[in-house]
């Protein structure tokens, strides 16, 4: 096994290989046994300082890096654009060139605009971690999906995944089928054709425009969030309608005659995209991803701090 | 050139370990207040065959885990190769327990001194001891020092203490490398 990763940065899952992906999976072992422990800090990254730039709004995966680099002992400052001068015009280089100004190490960055941590990447001399850029790649999440996926399953190989939604506007949906195919899983979307983009099939995956077809032929089904914020035209009729086609409830499930997975990157519309009962029940693994994610994430950012200069 | 010395062969080996369980078992007794805690990854071997001997003598099951210090290292992001951390295991509570601390070769005590902060977080231990089967004491940069000792060597930076112990105890042995 290679003992250092390819890449200087987190951009997303397909500049990895198998070998990177397997990396952070067996270094994110020992965080998930770390964060399992009465104390939950190591101090691998007590000279470190890191920044969290979100431009775009985020819960959960802000709370799980700023857990994760806490737990490493790295110094963490906090930037959200909402009650930043980015309002009073400033643009990406110049912010985060001040921030850099201030002897940041690692930048992890959530921006609407896809590729803009591609862009930051060429631009400044800081490690890089994508936490989400637009509709393009959300690298952690994916890598967190497939690490709860072989956890309660031991492999991913040949596993069959579909995810269900809005894989149009998901950048959790691209970074997935990357890192499921990588790890030869077979992936599947299904969602109504509106939200398919139109060249979804040259990624190696099959589309079932039925749920339950979907639902029938699948392992786990990875469920996506209706993205209302995204969508500047209407394509679907309504969300009660969404729900009654696309949302998966407790008598779809029954209906199946076998156990499948639940999985979702967070947050859910209950009652649109799953129902209470679904979510809260056995068949979810919802509350495994999310501690999952900071395992993941203290894998990332241990590994990216071998590649600071 | 390479020029490499066997410092020890299987049968020393052997007559070392059986001498520091007797060690540990004046000290310990029936080592029920003991827990054993073998540094991955190089530790882990040294202590299999001294946990095997113990339970062979005493006919108790003796508490153990295996630890491991990466994330507690001093010398991260110094390296030129990066430091992978080992699969640890330690299903066990060293609070308020004696821990028996054991690594294959105590060098500048670096690594011990890691250990003991990476031992931390399972508790406050009454005490810990160290056991190394091989003492470079000539190359120390902490003041740490062994309770029980394999065989101490004098030997310089540049050379290398190779241990290989290994489940099949006829190809145990201990070779330094001069080069």
């Amino acid at each position: 096994m290679m003992n250092d990763l390819s890449v200087d940065n987190l951009l997303g899952i397909k500049y990895l290989n198998l070998s990177d992906i397997n990396l952070i999976f067996n270094t994110a072992d020992n965080f998930k046994k770390i964060i399992n422990q009465p104390i939950k800090k190591v101090p691998s990254l007590r000279d470190i300082t890191i920044a969290n730039l979100f431009f775009e709004n985020s819960t959960r995966t802000k709370l799980s890096f700023e857990i994760a680099e806490k737990r490493l002992s790295a110094d963490v400052i906090n930037f959200s654009s909402a009650a930043s001068s980015v309002k009073k015009g400033e643009s990406l280089l110049d912010t985060v060139n001040n921030i850099l100004a201030m002897k940041v190490d690692i930048v992890v960055m959530r921006h609407p605009n896809p590729g803009a941590s591609v862009f930051l990447s060429r631009n400044i001399d800081a490690r890089i971690i994508n936490a989400g850029d637009g509709t393009h790649e959300h690298p952690t999440q994916a890598l967190l999906d497939a690490y709860s996926i072989r956890e309660k399953y031991g492999d991913i190989k040949s596993k069959k995944i579909v995810i269900v939604g809005d894989v149009l506007h998901s950048r959790v949906a691209l970074s997935n089928i990357y890192c499921l195919k990588m790890l030869g899983a077979q992936v599947a979307v299904c969602g109504p054709s509106t939200l398919m983009p139109k060249y979804i099939k040259e990624l190696g995956v099959r589309y079932f425009s039925k749920l339950k077809e979907a639902l029938l032929w699948c392992d786990i089904a990875n469920v996506l969030r209706i993205q209302l914020e995204r969508q500047d035209v209407q394509l679907f009729p309504s969300l009660r309608e969404y729900a009654n086609v696309y949302g998966i409830n407790l008598n779809i499930l029954a209906s199946l005659d076998k156990e499948i997975t639940i999985m979702h990157p967070g947050p859910i519309n209950r009652g649109v995209e799953l129902t209470s009962d679904i979510a809260d029940s056995s068949h979810s693994i919802i509350l495994d991803q999310v501690e999952n994610g900071v395992a993941i994430r203290m894998a990332v950012l241990y590994l990216l701090s071998n590649k600071i200069k | 050139m390479i020029d490499s010395r066997q410092i020890l062969n299987n049968k020393q080996i052997d007559i070392i370990i059986t001498r520091l369980c007797h060690q540990l078992i004046e000290n310990h007794q029936d080592f029920s207040n003991t827990v054993i805690v073998s540094l991955l990854p190089r530790g882990q071997q040294v202590a299999n065959k001294i946990i095997n001997k113990l339970e062979d003598v005493i006919g108790n099951k003796i508490n153990c885990g295996e630890l491991d210090i990466s994330f507690y290292r001093d010398d991260l992001r110094r390296n030129t190769e990066p430091i992978v951390p080992h699969k640890m295991n330690m299903n066990v509570s060293v609070d308020n327990k004696q821990v028996v601390i054991i690594d294959d070769v105590l060098y500048t005590g670096r690594s011990v001194r890691s250990a003991i902060d990476a031992l931390m977080p399972f508790g406050r231990p009454k005490s810990i001891e160290l056991l190394v089967l091989i003492d470079r004491r000539l190359s120390r940069h902490l003041p740490i020092q062994p309770d029980y000792v394999g065989k101490v060597i004098d030997s310089i930076d540049s050379e290398k203490v190779i241990v290989s112990i290994d489940e099949d105890d006829k190809k145990d042995n201990i070779i330094i490398l001069k080069s």
